[in-house]
């Protein structure tokens, strides 16, 4: 077998070696009417040819985003990535090392997270961030964690904004922590008086901007709400191309960011690996979960980077860490890293406008149809559209005639009278043909 | 807590050594910061401007700089890939770390993962458009299934660590179904727990309570029974555990812990010590996470990202979270809301880590059946080759029994010389190997924990076994020197920790004076 | 003059009429290696004997420090606060946590003195 380089003999020397009769010796602590008689009840060794045969045709069931006109959004993006990031991030010594724990052997991956950090906290407009998070669902929830020790409180206030996939998973883990939830009601419109929800007893607000329907918020009067009661505000966005245009959540009074990285750098891969961006003002970087690489020196007096501040987690604190997690989102946030280091700040604002012009002119071409109601004042690339018939039954049509037109809101959140709204997203890679292929294929099914 | 630490501070420190005007050394290259090297207007990636259209942005406009420097793609190649050198990697070398099965990642993976059909795919598509990738996943569950003999699983956690959590939060939910919540709040765990173990417990609310291991390393049920009561909602074992045993009453404790109306969590961390020899289900467990990163060869990245299926049994299958893969007649659909089940709710957005389910499953049809128990057998008789080889010169606290996948050793031999785990590990760096795991698990003092894994050659195992005894017996005829000073070669010798952690610097800053 | 007593989990108090300054003893410093960050309990917590009142934490490891004695916490040591480093330097002196008001001056019984402790590490090795 192709992986396996023991043949034989060397087994046959090896097992002498050991001392043992032959391998099941080796086994004999596993009960004896415990062990398998036989092989697992599945094929045997394939070779390459066949794996690939196998998995083509898997893959051929599915239609490629690429291949078609396509403007889904709702927490994950298609953007084109450079060729050179993919290439680099399949470096055997990217691809293939370890967590950077031997610092002097690792100083690749720690130098990388350090820029990485650097460029997180830049582009969030915030002091410190941490090295990734598994997807900005999760960092979402983390953060709630991080706010209800800051305060010594546990009701968290969620708006109506918020993506509702992370709503479930911050209530979920609420609830099985026995902390509290005040989740505000789907918010179409951005017209929710979440400042009416925060009192004495919420650690904190979580409100995502630019929303889960695509409206820009602004977070400074909830920032000055949370904070006259003691409580944090934790901004969230899931479309990371939108703090090139946007104001930061930082500059608006945010205390801790949390996000989805996956735009830059990462491609839509059926929802995962994905990239939780996490970042927070300096004086809490002690009840920050993740890791944080560091700068120092060496013996030789010689800058160098380590994973510091580690008494947070859980290899030393075990039972009183700062939360459980063990990776990171290491190899994203480094296509992350390089894919923004290949924009720069000049490209990363060029890319924010294109998004934005393409978006801007799919909302006009979509609302000229009759029926159809464009419902955000201000957007960045995603928005929301009114239509006269059922959006999955509309959606389904458009798949039909070969266009992905984008989420149906009540796939995420049934029973919540969303049934006529569909969340539309438009990136630099939405041509001015596949734009124009939705209006009149969106015509022909109203 | 883990209260025994360990010098973080080389002594004494030097002054900076130039060997080169650069500072290089030939291949071995210095790099800057982009900080320092890019420019704000600088880019490596073409966008054409738009024309000039009536923005939408209302008042939310981002004004001002916002820090962030670019580079040609010329400059930003030779960047990464000067950084890459700096990293040791399992394409490179041996990587003996026990519990993180280093094994070989192939590339047939990586060329899978990337197919359109796959990497090119939103999780929110119709699902009539995506039935290839449900396929994906159902293939992969179904085959997780069969190595653990379970009922049902949950694909959605995002490592290891978090399908601890999803376990766990299985077991509350369990418990609470049962008006149990309030009553049943204790976990037992051994100490050799992964600390992820007692930390996934705690944050939603149990209290642990410690079960010892026995001398012979491993837990006794009638342990286990000591520390039951009415108010104990799981246990939560590694098996094999992390001293590289089989937990051989593992049948006893299960049945101890179900008599008692509790539940038994296994940590699968070391599931490539028994894949194809041995069933979970069979043995009891109620609940497994998968570490896909580890059994399943998918790359570890730097760091991440890994991905932590997790098995459940018909006591727990209810329980599960959203979103699963089902059959409707002949189609695959996704059922993501809970609502009129058991779910417990929801672990992450949309529906697990696809791209490492692919690779995964590229691993686990290339093996097949005979080729997955290859492995396993591969993996434990390279452990016990390490062990029979080594335990003459390094102790072992268990090393006259047969380990499983990996062999622990301990520092009680070093004392005499002065040195420590940590002094030995570096000095293997020299010598071109990646340290094994060091200073876990907490049972033994400066714990030495290796896993060689069925990825290497014999070859390779005996350069490596040589290597080692020549350090040991470096260590012990008084050579300090090849320890204390490394590692030498190394792109960096030891670091100030104790720096880096009293004055944390975790981000580039604009010097004052620029 | 203070008296000194120590437990066994290495924290010492030494008593200057109802109060007790509290810190970890050398040995327990040099068990931790350098010290980082303490994390300081609040001025007027009032804490159990054997409760855990602060924690000490070096790079690789963390600490809990167990109040030796029952009582309302009077002072903390800003001084470790900005330099850690006074543990490890000076643990018996610059390096003291926080000052108790004791409760029980009865409790102090139950602890060692400096003799006893000595020779208690020696059981240790």
């Amino acid at each position: 077998m192709r992986y396996l380089p023991l043949d034989a003999s060397d087994r046959a020397l090896m097992l002498a070696r050991v001392g043992a009769a032959d391998i099941d010796a080796l086994f004999s602590d596993i009960p004896a009417d415990k062990r398998l008689a036989g092989l697992l009840d599945m094929p045997g060794s394939m070779s390459e040819i066949e794996v690939e045969r196998m998995l083509t045709r898997m893959a051929a069931r599915n239609v490629a985003a690429g291949s078609v006109p396509f403007f889904l959004g709702a927490g994950a993006y298609r953007h084109h990535l450079p060729a050179s990031v993919d290439h680099l991030i399949q470096r055997s010594e990217f691809l293939t090392s370890y967590t950077p724990y031997q610092p002097e052997i690792a100083q690749g991956t720690l130098h990388a997270l350090f820029e990485f950090q650097t460029q997180v906290a830049a582009l969030t407009g915030m002091e410190v961030a941490n090295a990734s998070m598994y997807d900005g669902s999760t960092a979402c929830a983390e953060a709630m964690l991080m706010a209800h020790r800051l305060t010594r409180r546990n009701r968290a206030a969620l708006s109506g904004g918020l993506h509702p996939q992370y709503a479930d998973v911050a209530a979920t883990l609420a609830k099985l922590a026995g902390d509290e939830i005040v989740r505000m009601p789907l918010d179409v419109r951005a017209s929710e008086d979440i400042g009416a929800e925060i009192d004495d007893a919420t650690s904190c607000v979580i409100v995502q901007t630019p929303d889960f329907f695509g409206n820009l918020r602004d977070l400074m009067p909830i920032a000055a709400a949370a904070h006259a009661h003691g409580a944090l505000l934790i901004a969230v966005f899931t479309e990371a191309v939108s703090l090139g245009a946007v104001r930061s959540p930082g500059e608006m009074g945010a205390d801790i960011v949390v996000g989805e990285g996956q735009s830059i750098g990462n491609a839509l891969n059926f929802g995962g690996p994905y990239l939780g961006l996490f970042a927070a003002r300096q004086k809490y970087v002690r009840q920050m979960p993740g890791r944080l690489a560091g700068e120092t020196v060496d013996a030789d007096g010689r800058r160098s980077f380590v994973l510091t501040l580690s008494t947070r987690e859980q290899h030393i604190r075990r039972e009183k860490a700062t939360s459980n997690i063990c990776t990171n989102s290491g190899l994203c946030a480094l296509a992350f890293s390089i894919h923004l280091t290949l924009l720069g700040e000049a490209g990363l604002r060029r890319l924010a406008r294109v998004n934005h012009a393409h978006a801007v002119d799919l909302a006009e071409r979509l609302g000229a149809i009759e029926g159809v109601s464009v419902l955000n004042e201000a957007f960045f690339n995603e928005f929301t559209i009114r239509t006269p018939r059922d959006a999955q039954g509309l959606i389904e049509d458009l798949a039909r005639r070969g266009v992905i037109g984008g989420l149906p809101a009540s796939r995420l959140a049934p029973d919540a009278g969303l049934d006529d709204l569909v969340v539309i997203a438009a990136t630099e890679l939405s041509s001015a043909a596949d734009r124009a292929a939705y209006a009149a294929a969106l015509a022909q099914c109203l | 807590m883990n209260s025994q630490g360990r010098p973080t501070r080389p002594t004494p420190a030097r002054p900076a050594r130039r060997d080169s005007f650069t500072g290089n050394r030939a291949l071995d290259m210095e790099e800057a910061l982009i900080f320092e090297t890019g420019r704000l207007d600088a880019t490596g990636v073409d966008i054409e401007e738009p024309p000039p259209f009536a923005a939408r942005l209302g008042r939310h406009a981002r004004a001002g700089e916002i820090g962030l420097p670019g580079l040609s793609e010329p400059e930003a190649v030779r960047h990464y890939v000067r950084l890459s050198r700096n990293n040791y990697s399992i394409d490179a070398g041996l990587y003996p770390l026990g519990s993180c099965t280093m094994k070989h990642n192939p590339r047939l993976n990586e060329k899978m993962a990337r197919l359109p059909g796959f990497c090119d795919v939103h999780p929110l598509q119709p699902i009539s458009t995506a039935q290839g990738a449900l396929e994906l996943i159902d293939a992969l569950a179904h085959k997780l299934l069969t190595m653990t003999g379970m009922s049902a699983v949950a694909m959605s956690p995002k490592a290891g660590a978090h399908g601890e959590l999803c376990g766990m939060m299985a077991i509350k939910a369990a418990v609470a179904a049962r008006g149990e919540e309030q009553t049943r709040r204790v976990v037992l765990v051994p100490d050799s727990a992964h600390g992820t173990n007692p930390a996934s417990a705690a944050l939603i609310g149990f209290s642990v309570r410690a079960v010892p291991a026995g001398a012979d390393g491993v837990v006794s049920a009638q342990s286990v029974r000591a520390a039951l009561g009415p108010d104990v909602a799981a246990i939560m074992l590694t098996n094999p555990n992390t001293c590289g045993l089989f937990e051989r009453e593992i049948v006893a404790i299960a049945d101890a812990m179900h008599e008692a109306g509790a539940y038994f969590y296994c940590d699968g961390a070391n599931f490539n010590a028994v894949v194809g020899k041995t069933r979970p289900g069979d043995l009891g467990v109620d609940v497994m996470h998968i570490n896909l990163h580890k059994t399943f060869s998918t790359p570890h990245g730097g760091g991440g990202p890994g991905a932590g299926p997790v098995v459940f049994s018909d006591r727990l299958a209810p329980f599960a979270p959203v979103p699963h893969v089902v059959r409707n007649g002949g189609a695959l659909d996704l059922v993501e809301h809970g609502k009129g089940s058991l779910a417990f709710g929801r672990m992450s957005a949309f529906h697990g880590q696809m791209g490492m389910f692919v690779r995964a499953l590229a691993f686990i049809l290339s093996h097949g059946a005979d080729g997955l128990k290859q492995a396993s057998e591969d993996a434990v008789l390279a452990a016990n080759y390490v062990r029979a080889s080594l335990v003459d010169l390094i102790a072992a606290p268990f090393g006259e029994r047969a380990c499983m996948h990996e062999v622990l050793f301990d520092d009680r031999w070093l004392k005499d010389a002065g040195l420590t785990t940590l002094d030995f590990a570096k000095a293997m760096i020299d010598e071109g190997y990646h340290p094994m795991t060091v200073y876990f698990p907490l049972v033994v003092h400066g714990a030495m924990l290796i896993e060689p894994t069925e990825s290497e050659s014999k070859a390779s195992l005996d350069l490596f076994i040589m290597t080692l005894r020549d350090l040991a017996m470096s260590a012990l005829a008084g050579e300090r020197e090849r320890f204390l000073d490394a590692p030498r070669h190394a792109p960096r010798r030891r670091l100030d920790e104790t720096r880096a952690a009293r004055q944390p610097i975790l981000r580039w800053t604009k010097p004052a004076s620029a | 003059m203070s008296e000194i007593r120590f437990t066994k989990d290495h924290e010492y108090v030494r008593i200057d009429g109802d109060v007790g300054t509290v810190g970890i003893s050398d040995h327990a410093q040099q068990q931790l290696g350098d010290v980082v960050f303490v994390e300081l309990p609040a001025l007027g917590a009032k804490f159990d004997q054997g409760a855990g009142a602060a924690v000490v934490e070096s790079v690789k490891a963390a600490s809990d420090v167990f109040a030796p004695v029952s009582g309302v916490v009077v002072a903390v040591n800003s001084e470790v606060d900005a330099e850690p480093a006074l543990i490890n330097q000076d643990a018996l002196g610059r390096g003291w946590i926080m000052k108790i008001k004791l409760a029980d001056p009865k409790e102090l019984e139950t602890l060692m003195n400096q003799s006893d402790y000595d020779a208690f590490l020696t059981t240790l090795a």
